[in-house]
């Protein structure tokens, strides 16, 4: 799975990330997203949502995150 | 809070506030204005020695305090630092040059709008063009790099000079410089506006809200939830103004601003493209700092010191217009932030 880093990069950074990567999946392809803040894993979140995907969000404690997402 | 409706009650604070202020003592069309208000904080320390605009704001010092404290509580408190802080530093400067010529940060630049000053149109094509240059940027894969996780102790250092400056406002010692006419010498009531910049900080903090951020995310990923908020707070403001007889439509003879429609657009351009750049306007740059993100702070002292050149070399425009100098720092700026936005997608690329 396409893994994506996006921890410490400043807004809106992730997001972009997280289209450039997401523009190129197939219906059920997943991507990892590696998030580093509170604001990023609301922002790819919702953008991700707005995109048709499914996000699911893993807490990997020390306030990072793992977004799954695929693509519906 | 982070929902629709968070953004759209923080815009209504902001909006409510931003007039109410003016009712209370501030300048017109000026209830708030981050950049206004950081350069007042400039002069009050002696950056500067433009005598009509010195004052310690408490609005800029509840701003930080409040967005601390909720981060605090909230646990969102956390201290990174390390995301090219010189090239922050510079961006910030020509954010704030920007600003001084256009007279007002984007929030300000709303403000005005919701006053009647039409000029500020002028201001938000601006803004709006250089946004999306900005996000052009973004797409192309420009960075300033990621941050880190830091020393703790870093995170503090700006709240707490904020903490300082709150007491030297209130104990007012000889050495800190108050105007004495001016639109420095126009404010509320101290204890209002801090505790009117603390509500601001709290909600800004929550709801994330962004001037820049809104046009950025409506071109780059067709998401409206952040404009949702800039266009909160002129209606709100708008509203409060008719209320308060403070509407005013018309080009000519509006407070803190000129009719020099070129340079209200390119003051403006600059401001939006350096924004974008820096990842949002300087209300949530401010906010960030407050949260413990050092490269925000950073960023707060940049515009700190581009408020004070801005005035010590006669860049800043006045109501009768803009210097030659002004005009030619703002040029000057695009092309700076442009060759720092062009060299950092190079190597974001080869790396």
């Amino acid at each position: 799975m396409l893994e994506v880093d996006t921890r410490g990069r400043s807004c809106p950074e992730p997001v972009i990330m997280t289209k450039n990567a997401v523009s190129g999946l197939q219906k059920e392809d997943s991507i990892k997203v590696l998030i580093g803040e509170e604001v990023a894993k609301e922002n790819v979140g919702r953008f991700a949502r707005n995109a048709g995907c499914e996000v699911d969000i893993e807490e990997k404690g020390n306030e990072e995150y793992e977004l799954i997402i695929t693509k519906k | 809070m982070n929902d629709k409706k968070g953004i759209i009650i923080t815009g209504a604070v902001i909006g409510l506030f931003g007039g109410l202020l003016v009712k209370l003592g501030n300048p017109l069309n000026m209830g708030i204005c981050v950049a206004c208000f950081i350069r007042d904080i400039a002069g009050s320390i002696g950056l500067h020695r433009a005598g009509v605009v010195q004052y310690l704001r408490p609005e800029i010092l509840g701003f930080v305090l409040g967005a601390f404290i909720i981060a605090r509580l909230t646990g969102e408190f956390k201290v990174t630092g390390g995301s090219s802080p010189i090239s922050r530093f510079v961006i910030a400067m020509f954010v704030m040059i920007g600003a001084l010529v256009f007279l007002g940060c984007p929030l300000r630049m709303v403000l005005r709008l919701a006053g009647g000053d039409w000029n500020a149109i002028l201001g938000i094509v601006g803004f709006v063009l250089g946004v999306l240059v900005g996000s052009q940027f973004l797409k192309k894969g420009f960075t300033l790099g990621r941050s880190y996780k830091i020393n703790k102790t870093s995170g503090y250092i700006l709240p707490l000079i904020m903490v300082l400056f709150l007491i030297l406002r209130v104990i007012k010692p000889g050495f800190i410089i108050f105007s004495e006419s001016g639109p420095g010498a126009a404010y509320a009531p101290w204890i209002i506006a801090l505790i009117a910049g603390l509500v601001i900080g709290i909600f800004a903090q929550r709801s994330r809200i962004c001037m820049a951020g809104g046009i950025r995310d409506l071109y780059l990923i067709r998401d409206n939830h952040l404009i949702t908020g800039f266009i909160s707070i002129f209606v709100f403001a708008f509203i409060i103004n008719l209320i308060f007889g403070n509407f005013n439509p018309g080009f000519a003879g509006q407070p803190a601003a000129h009719t020099d429609w070129l340079w209200n657009l390119l003051g403006m351009f600059l401001t939006g493209f350096g924004s974008v750049l820096l990842g949002g306007c300087p209300l949530r740059q401010t906010i960030l700092a407050g949260e413990g993100n050092t490269d925000s702070a950073v960023t707060f002292f940049g515009y700190l010191v581009g408020a004070a050149i801005a005035h010590n070399f006669g860049l800043a425009a006045s109501g009768s217009g803009v210097s030659f100098a002004g005009k030619f720092a703002v040029i000057f700026g695009i092309v700076v932030v442009g060759l720092i936005g062009i060299s950092s997608i190079k190597l974001s690329r080869s790396n």
